[in-house]
């Protein structure tokens, strides 16, 4: 006994030394010096600041503006926003689009609670996309758009649904609905392998190729 | 769907040709031979030695393999429970976390010592680096270590002919098993994940960004079958999971070596067909499991329909892997006691979260946890054994070993005791008034939500049907006023403890047991254990003794859910 409890302690020091402190550490230094950028993220920059990733998903909002043109605030003193129109939104967040506070938006099969919220997220897709697609009914609407993704940070949509808004985006933005589709195209991810997973419009990479091809 | 179906026999494809490479490379390892690998690792591996004074030709026989196992991970868990409880006076915590609360602690810290990775801290908003590394990682490697050796100490009991009753050296299978097969796929694994774009970084948070070592952890998270991720959202999260294909290499890793293990056995064994019957056994349940979520969540679920929506089930499910991916990895996690998800279980329909139950309830014996999964699937496959002997008339046999009735006892603490847990404390959560505090949502889903977080515990799994908590966060700076709900705190801890000791006392001592009996010739009365007769009665045994254990359950929740269109 009194063996085991001596062996076992060295053990432990042992054990936690290696896997604990020499096994991160010898892969955090071969992956920052194999694949520098996506070992930190995929980080986004724009003037020397990280505003995103290009793996996540995050929130393509405008301040809602009042009568005399100041931003509006809730009760609680927070601004009030609402999805520009400008960009491809992407798909419902639980969690505001966090990077930093992660949790599932835990909605049952069951629930009257999450058939109340999908119908909101059905009502909003509806009132942004329908002005620019006149036969969208809630039938229509694309799966991915109405319901909460996972992580609440899913940068992709369906091609479904990009479909859908692109007619938004070329209308709200003088494009031509070929040059949307052909950036739709540069950033639609495949499956893995050609096989596993789904097609997914990565809106993050599609918003900010939108934004280059307006300069 | 054929794109679907297409998707999970491609993948079962490649699992099954990887099967012999990993098996047969892992029964040279358990044999002590020489691979491919000696001329590196041999140094490190006599270093360690030498560090713990093993002498690695003294064997040890069943109990004391079971005393150093013991006082390993007794230790283990105190030093984790330590480093979460001082965690604010350590390095590498770059978000200033406080130290966690008692209970959750202690919950945490069995969760990964019994290679559970139940998870109800907050990983990105709780923990630092150094508990991340230090503490859970380690764990990681450690506990599915533990696992393994048990199922090694089983093996070499049912294959010995010496009949002197010794197992092999507890310190020794722990060192080998880490040194020679955790960490190099870990390697290999994390370079793949850095490479896809998994995160491996020690910068902290950028710009609203959580980062952290994600990647090392991710791999020995999939290898081990621990589960526990990095972030709360767990393999849903992009920066674990970026991308179709990651998804594709990270179900492959959970069940690479669960379902190689059948193999390795077959070798230790010395009869290949004894291997691959159970690989079949385990294979075919497997694939109902992933038939069955997958047709129940391309159906969509009745809240859905109420509100107009056509179509599938995506709620809680990421865009790059859809509902085929999903269904699958959720099938994987579940039957593999791993317990990572790439998608939120609560959203699962009610047939699509029945999937997952059942295959807890086989006690994680299809394919199972590192090492757990074979032993459990071993100990009915003894029980298979005894039955079937009783229906010929026979001395029951395994191998050319009387099975006798102290060992039948064995096996049936071992095979029932989790049962019994998972039963009793679900009863007392939803029975009493403390189960609530954990509780989420109303009617069905609500007990769903608590009988799954004891059956998910009591074997060791991991996932939960995340609406369940046991920690409330107030979202204030530096966590200020975070505590957890002790009842579920403890009880899943004592769930975990139980779950994970008990069952693995009772496969020692069978394997001391086996170790110890003299081989009779094969006879023209011996009932055949590598045919596909044996492995239909194996599969009956199995889907008995959960469907007679759970089904009450089962009837309460799931199949109640998938039964009705009312909403609650």
């Amino acid at each position: 006994m009194r063996k085991d409890l001596i062996r076992s302690s060295v053990a432990v020091v042992a054990f936690t030394v290696l896997l604990g402190l020499v096994y991160p550490l010898v892969m955090t230094g071969i992956a920052q010096v194999a694949f520098p950028g996506k070992s930190e993220g995929s980080l986004i920059r724009s003037g020397g600041k990280v505003t995103g990733s290009t793996l996540l998903g995050q929130a393509w909002r405008k301040p809602v503006l009042d009568q005399a043109g100041r931003p509006t605030k809730d009760a609680d003193g927070n601004p009030v926003t609402e999805p520009d129109p400008r960009y491809f939104q992407p798909r419902p967040s639980a969690t505001g689009y966090s990077a930093s506070v992660t949790f599932f938006a835990n909605r049952g099969p069951n629930q009257a609670s999450t058939r109340d919220l999908t119908r909101q997220h059905i009502e909003a897709y509806l009132s942004l996309e329908r002005p620019y697609n006149r036969g969208l009914t809630a039938a229509k609407v694309p799966i991915d758009a109405a319901t909460f993704s996972a992580s609440g940070v899913d940068p992709d949509i369906s091609r479904t649904n990009a479909g859908i808004q692109a007619r938004r985006i070329a209308a709200v933005r003088h494009l031509s609905p070929d040059r949307v589709a052909r950036l739709i195209a540069q950033n639609t991810d495949g499956r893995g392998l050609g096989l596993f997973g789904e097609r997914g419009v990565n809106t993050t990479t599609l918003n900010h190729a939108l934004d280059q091809e307006a300069r | 769907m054929v794109q679907g179906y297409l998707q999970i026999a491609a993948f079962c494809a490649i699992l099954v040709a990887s099967v012999p490479l990993l098996g047969g490379y892992m029964a040279r390892v358990f044999r002590d031979e020489r691979v491919f690998l000696t001329p590196a690792v041999a140094p490190v591996e006599r270093l360690f030695y030498r560090v713990l004074r093993v002498d690695p030709e003294r064997g040890q026989d069943w109990k004391g393999y079971a005393r150093s196992l013991l006082v390993f991970s007794t230790l283990f868990g105190l030093l984790l429970y330590v480093i979460l409880r001082t965690q604010g006076i350590h390095p590498f915590n770059p978000g200033d976390f406080r130290s966690g609360p008692a209970d959750v602690s202690f919950n945490t810290a069995t969760s990964f010592l019994t290679n559970t990775n139940w998870q109800l801290y907050g990983g990105e908003t709780t923990l630092s680096y150094f508990s991340q590394m230090a503490g859970l990682a380690v764990q990681n490697f450690v506990s599915a270590a533990v696992g393994i050796s048990v199922l090694v100490a089983l093996m070499r009991g049912i294959a010995a002919r010496g009949g002197d009753g010794i197992l092999g050296n507890f310190y020794r299978d722990i060192t080998r098993i880490i040194l020679y097969i955790l960490v190099p796929l870990s390697i290999v694994a994390t370079v793949v994940l850095v490479s896809q774009g998994v995160i491996q970084t020690l910068g902290g948070t950028v710009g609203g960004i959580a980062r952290g070592p994600v990647a090392s952890q991710e791999a020995i998270k999939m290898l081990g079958t621990n589960g526990g991720g990095f972030f709360n959202v767990n393999s849903a999260y992009p920066f674990e999971n970026p991308s179709a294909f990651t998804n594709f290499f990270e179900m492959f890793i959970i069940l690479c070596i669960p379902a190689a293990l059948p193999y390795t056995y077959g070798r230790m064994v010395g009869s290949r067909r004894q291997g691959w019957t159970i690989f079949g056994v385990m294979f075919a349940l497997f694939l109902v499991s992933v038939v069955v979520v997958y047709v129940a969540e391309s159906h969509g679920t009745p809240a859905a329909h109420a509100a107009g929506l056509a179509g599938g089930n995506l709620e809680g499910k990421e865009q790059r892997f859809g509902i085929a991916s999903t269904s699958l990895f959720t099938a994987i996690t579940t039957v593999v006691s791993c317990g990572a998800v790439n998608g939120a279980f609560e959203s699962l329909t009610g047939l699509g979260g029945l999937g997952p139950m059942a295959n807890l309830g086989f006690s994680e014996s299809v394919f199972g946890g590192v090492g757990t999964g074979l032993y459990m699937m071993l100990l009915f496959v003894l029980l298979a054994v005894f039955i079937g002997g009783l229906m010929v008339g026979r001395t029951p046999e395994y191998l050319g070993k009387k099975i006798e009735p102290r060992e039948v006892k064995l096996v049936t603490i071992g095979a029932l005791f989790t049962a019994l847990i998972v039963l009793v404390f679900t009863a007392l959560a939803v029975g009493t008034k403390y189960g609530a505090p954990s509780t989420f949502a109303a009617g069905p889903q609500g007990f769903s939500e608590n009988f799954y977080a004891y059956l998910s515990q009591a074997n060791n799994n991991g996932s939960a049907f995340a609406g369940y908590t046991g920690f409330l966060q107030p979202n204030a700076p530096g966590n200020a006023g975070a505590h957890g709900v002790t009842f579920a705190d403890l009880m899943g801890g004592f769930a975990m403890l139980f779950g994970r000791f008990v069952p693995i006392l009772a496969v020692l001592a069978v394997a001391g047991a086996m170790a110890r009996k003299k081989v009779s010739p094969v006879g023209l009365g011996t009932m055949r254990t590598d045919t596909p007769t044996f492995g239909f009665l194996l599969i009956g045994v199995i889907v008995l003794v959960g469907a007679l254990t759970f089904l009450p359950a089962f009837l309460l929740g799931p199949v109640e859910q998938s039964l009705t269109t009312t909403l609650f």
